[in-house]
């Protein structure tokens, strides 16, 4: 077998470097949508189409789009009562998630929601997510 | 080397062997399998002796007696369900965690055998201190059930209902520890016309319920060629 040349060890070292850096990045991304798929997919549906009468949708909904402002302290405290959604009554109280998310990871399943399934929502900050948990006295500042 | 070639020969003939065990697989009839297909019964039986001497009894498990009140205020027993084969689960109207999406499997279910009055739906709810029938009826509409008769949503003193999930074989229990305060497994039970279990699968994962959707035409059918022995 050949000896390696200098370049390859190189080019490995390289690509080695590359794989690892990518890791840092990759950690992550994602991150809204794996949170909708353990918090949220159960209820409102693996596409957002919720259930019936029985569970609102996410996917073009009207709510989501109307309520920008009241959505972060809606995932972190729940709601309860009636809600109508694209003009159907739902009444399903709705619980506060159930491990603790932080300000960033709000954020992100916030703009997972806004930019899937058709949505085309404005995407959020985390200092705008931060500025609304504020509000309803439940930023943890992460 | 010896033990090479035994080894060798081993492996030819279990590669026979496997092929003379495969091969009718490969070769038999497909509808004459599909016509002879049984669903297995599930749960303890029991070998009772006949008095006559005669060949012994095999006695597979089968559902108590129940008396249950559906969404309509009606009150449904086993005889409620004589001569169909039912799917059954448990939930409750409140559950955060698995119900939606369990339901939303067994909706799949109704939706495909709803032109079908000999397959009918039991959902119990493990939580009767909150869903009395208003609860359930509401339930049902909102999850587009009109008629009650089809597809029933039951309640029941709390220890029927949690005697009756260890008899479907349904894990249910009281835990506060877990959202909604129940812990329970997703499982849809399939029942036949004699009250044995003839499958048990989890609502929660949609190759699950697949196999379920296979299964009733194969009950459906034991059913049909029994009805017609009986005649």
């Amino acid at each position: 077998m050949r000896r390696r040349g200098p370049l390859t060890l190189v080019l490995t070292g390289l690509l080695g470097a590359a794989l690892g850096l990518a890791g840092c990045f990759t950690e992550r991304q994602h991150e809204g949508e794996k949170i909708y798929a353990t918090h949220c997919a159960n209820c409102h549906g693996a596409q957002g189409e919720g259930l019936k009468r029985l569970i609102p949708p996410l996917a073009k909904s009207d709510y989501v789009a109307k309520n920008r402002t009241g959505l972060a302290c809606l995932i972190r405290k729940g709601i309860k009562g009636p809600l109508v959604v694209n003009d159907v009554e739902f009444n399903q109280a709705m619980p506060a998630a159930d491990s603790h998310l932080t300000d960033s990871q709000i954020t992100n399943l916030l703009n997972f929601v806004q930019t899937s399934w058709g949505n085309q929502g404005e995407v959020f900050t985390i200092r705008e997510v931060s500025a609304q948990l504020q509000g309803c006295g439940a930023s943890d500042g992460q | 080397m010896t033990f090479f070639r035994f080894r060798q020969a081993l492996t030819i003939s279990l590669l026979a062997l496997g092929s003379t065990l495969l091969l009718p697989g490969c070769s038999a009839d497909k509808n004459n399998a599909a016509a002879t297909e049984r669903l297995p019964f599930i749960g303890e039986r029991e070998v009772r002796p006949r008095a006559d001497g005669g060949p012994a009894d095999t006695v597979y498990a089968t559902i108590p007696a129940f008396r249950l009140t559906n969404q309509d205020g009606k009150v449904i027993t086993n005889q409620t369900f004589a001569g169909k084969v039912y799917v059954t689960d448990f939930f409750f109207a409140t559950c955060p965690s698995i119900c939606p999406k369990m339901q939303s499997e067994l909706l799949r279910v109704y939706d495909k055998f709803k032109g079908d009055p000999r397959v009918l739906f039991l959902s119990h709810t493990i939580d009767p201190a909150h869903d009395s029938i208003p609860v359930l009826r509401d339930y049902a509409q909102r999850l587009g059930i009109a008629d009650a008769a089809r597809w029933h949503f039951a309640t029941a003193p709390h220890d029927t209902i949690f005697a009756l999930a260890r008899a479907y074989m349904t894990a249910a229990q009281v835990d506060k520890g877990v959202a909604g305060g129940f812990a329970h497994s997703g499982a849809f039970a399939l029942i036949d016309p004699q009250r044995r279990i003839r499958g048990v699968y989890d609502g929660m994962n949609p190759l699950e319920v697949q196999r379920l959707l296979d299964d009733l035409p194969v009950l459906l059918r034991e059913v049909e060629q029994e009805q017609k022995a009986a005649k």
